[in-house]
């Protein structure tokens, strides 16, 4: 067993939410809103992580993910759609032969509080069932006990269970509370093979904060001078206007640049947010803001 | 993948669509007379300048260019209202007109920050959120003191001291308007200002204001024009105190004319700070302090951390992020919301920037710009730095009022606050270290009116503001900044 050891970080609280203030200041307007928007939407992972989810919801999202919007042509589709373990199959069936990947959350979502070994098999599971992308998440309890190694163990186990498939290790930043932490388990699940570093759950609050946004994002800018490894971010939870997701794509802009302005390297957990995406796309082709009945709530 | 293939490119496929703030309201006048005892009047001399856009070099305005004999007009005025009204007002009285101008300024903050950026070249996100907001909250701290100067000095009686000649820059405009003007009207003293001659408009337009807030005639007189202008300021025999923001050469030239006259006085003068990163700083928050430091109003900042020491162990990395970051500085047009650099303010300016970048080239500095375009008509500068230079180039040891870095590196913390204080000037400084022992040692063994915590360039009008050695003397802001303005009995 490997034994990790954290680097020393210091960052200051203040100046990140001064930094994360004068990104999010920027004015898109126009032509550049149009592209942002449309980049925005192409990196949605649609998602539903309801206890209550059903086949049909499921069946549904996926026509959504398909078909956002048919009465307006050209649009993008999203990049994925994200569901629990149980709906892999049922997303696999809807999906076949279109080019939206299929992600699921596993290692016991949201809590993560269950053995390794049935982590891993829930991974192998998923993967089995048509998984394009794992969404895992840590064990914070180990990570804020100082227990890193095995922070680090499951991710690389979890990794080499995947496959072919891709990684997102999702940190759940609103229970590691400092930026400090943020930065290193950002640090620690790249170094143990993440693909993409996620910010949340989605169901503890707080969830993506722009402050935790932009650390991780630094976090992977670092990752990638140190090993030349271009690894991806996913902020989800709370994103539901188009005008957040316009400002994380500047924020991403100016710490990483071209590189990351993809769905390859940059998505956003969602569930409401193409639907103002959407909306706003109509707006600044018609002038005037639609009804949202105009909209499927699927 | 080799090291020097891992590269972050900021040349995005998307890009940003301009987004121009709307001027289509802006009310600026053809021809602006003198504002001498409450009224806009022609010169004697009948003779004009152009106030120009720097950024496309368009004429804005004629302004009056102010002999002396203008000048002692003014002085009168302001003699006669200080005699006949301001001194013997109920100081609380004294305290609505200065609260009302501060409101005033707040309701017109969006007009005002965009004719400071049409006249001085600065981008509006930094008139729109400093300088004019810093602007009323001054009037607004000053009014409050008014009538509470003898809290200010406990035991002592203050009295105010007659007319104040103040002599403003055209870097802040009308940010220091207010602070000359803020403390001078709440110690009872009226006053004679003169705006750079680049920059006059936002004075102007403040002129307004103060007409109306009807502020009793010649209280606040505007005297437009150039250094003969100032020098009629400076010399004139009924002025009791001059105030002066600008060059330490023109302060010391100031300080040789009143020498004797019993001329009370404060100088604001050149810096050259510096801005010191310890390798147990929150580095990406430093980097963002660098560009606030540096890049802040094209450099154009008294208090501007032109001198960055990095700690060696850091050194390669805070130089490549601070790269990475120049990058994405917007430069062009002042008046599109996502511009961080706007023009430089004066031709002039440019050629002195450019005579020194090319003074630091010669010296074997090695030079770095970012890889920006700059608009064709206008005065621009692109973000530059140097490394490779020591305390004997004198792209370190003189003040460039441009985006120009001098970088240095050092090992000990008794190095660079050796190296800190190997300058003429001291005037500010800034201190980046998780260390609070570190912080509180070298900040204070640093010999500088402020020094800057993990911040730069941070202003309050409660927190006093001035120079050691040729920096200056006196200071303007916070309590300290009455004294500026009062006789003590």
């Amino acid at each position: 067993m490997l034994n990790y050891q954290l680097q020393k970080y210091s960052i200051d609280q203040v100046g990140v939410a001064g930094r994360v203030q004068r990104l999010f200041s920027r004015s898109i307007k126009k032509e550049s809103k149009m592209q942002a928007l449309r980049l925005a939407l192409s990196m949605i992972d649609l998602t539903t992580l309801e206890g209550k989810d059903s086949p049909g919801k499921v069946k549904q999202l996926c026509y959504k993910a398909a078909h956002l919007h048919d009465q307006f042509p050209n649009l993008p589709k999203v990049a994925a759609v994200c569901v629990y373990p149980n709906m892999v199959k049922e997303a696999k069936n809807a999906l076949t032969g279109s080019l939206i990947k299929i992600a699921s959350v596993a290692t016991s979502f949201p809590s993560g509080m269950s053995t390794l070994k049935s982590k891993i098999q829930e991974v192998n599971r998923v993967v089995k069932d048509g998984a394009d992308e794992v969404d895992m998440v840590i064990s914070r309890g180990r990570f804020l006990q100082g227990d890193y190694s095995y922070v680090f163990d499951e991710i690389a186990q979890a990794k080499e269970a995947c496959g072919q498939a891709h990684l997102k290790v999702i940190l759940e930043a609103g229970e590691l509370v400092t930026l400090e932490n943020v930065c290193n388990a950002s640090e620690l699940a790249m170094e143990a093979g993440a693909d993409f570093i996620k910010t949340s759950t989605g169901k503890i609050t707080p969830a993506a904060t722009p402050q935790v946004v932009l650390v991780m994002l630094e976090a992977i800018r670092d990752f990638y001078i140190k090993t030349g490894k271009t690894v991806g971010m996913k902020p989800a939870g709370g994103i539901n206007t188009a005008k957040r997701a316009i400002q994380y794509l500047v924020m991403v802009r100016e710490t990483l640049g071209q590189g990351w302005m993809t769905p390859d390297k940059f998505r956003f957990g969602a569930s409401s947010l193409a639907n103002d995406v959407l909306m706003q796309i109509i707006k600044q082709k018609t002038n005037v803001y639609q009804s949202i009945n105009y909209f499927s709530i699927d | 993948m080799s090291k020097k293939t891992r590269k972050l490119s900021f040349d995005t496929d998307w890009k940003f669509s301009p987004a121009l703030e709307n001027t289509e309201y802006i009310d600026i006048k053809k021809r602006y007379g003198l504002f001498i005892n409450g009224k806009f009047i022609p010169s004697k001399g009948k003779k004009f300048f152009d106030t120009i856009n720097p950024a496309n070099e368009d004429k804005i305005a004629e302004i009056t260019d102010a002999n002396s004999s203008d000048v002692s007009l003014a002085v009168q005025s302001a003699r006669s209202a200080y005699e006949k009204v301001w001194s013997k007002m109920n100081p609380s009285e004294r305290g609505k007109y200065i609260f009302r101008i501060a409101r005033l300024i707040q309701e017109r903050a969006r007009e005002f920050a965009v004719i400071e950026s049409l006249d001085g070249g600065k981008p509006i996100r930094e008139s729109k959120q400093v300088d004019i907001p810093l602007a009323s909250a001054h009037f607004f701290y000053y009014a409050g003191w008014a009538d509470k100067l003898n809290y200010a000095f406990p035991g002592r009686s203050a009295h105010s001291l007659g007319v104040a000649g103040q002599i403003i820059p055209w870097n802040f405009p009308l940010l220091m308007a207010a602070w000359k003007i803020a403390p001078a009207l709440a110690t009872g003293n009226t006053v004679v200002l003169k705006p750079a001659e680049t920059t006059p408009l936002t004075a102007l337009k403040l002129a307004e204001i103060i007409q109306e807030a009807d502020v009793p005639p010649g209280v606040v007189n505007i005297v437009t024009g150039g250094g003969a202008t100032g020098r009629a300021i400076v010399k004139h025999p009924d002025i009791d105190k001059i105030a002066f923001t600008g060059s330490t050469e023109v302060g010391k030239y100031i300080m040789d004319v009143i020498a004797g006259s019993g001329k009370k006085y404060t100088l604001e003068l050149g810096g050259k700070a510096a801005n010191i990163i310890f390798e147990d700083a929150a580095i990406n928050q430093a980097v963002e302090g660098i560009v606030d430091s540096i890049f802040f109003n094209q450099g154009h900042v008294c208090c501007a951390g032109s001198r960055l020491y990095v700690q060696e162990s850091i050194a390669q990395e805070v130089i490549r992020k601070l790269k990475d970051r120049m990058e994405t500085l917007v430069i062009g047009n002042p008046l599109d919301k996502n511009t961080d650099i706007g023009a430089i303010n004066s031709k002039m300016q440019l050629e002195k920037i450019c005579s020194y970048v090319d003074l630091g080239k010669s010296e074997g500095g090695a030079i770095h710009q970012s890889s920006c375009s700059l608009p064709e008509k206008g005065y621009w500068y692109p973000p530059t730095l140097f490394t490779d230079v020591s305390q004997s180039h004198r792209v370190v040891q003189e003040e460039i009022f441009g985006p120009v870095l001098a970088v240095q590196t050092f090992r000990t913390v008794d190095e660079v606050i050796s190296k800190a204080n190997n300058t003429p000037y001291g005037l500010s400084g800034g201190v980046w270290t998780e260390k609070g022992s570190k912080l509180f040692q070298v900040s204070k063994e640093i010999r500088a009116g402020v020094i800057w915590a993990n911040s730069f360039n941070k202003f309050d009008p409660g927190s006093p503001f001035g120079g050691y050695k040729e920096s200056g003397m006196g200071r303007e802001g916070g309590v300290e900044g009455l004294y500026s303005y009062v006789g003590l009995d």
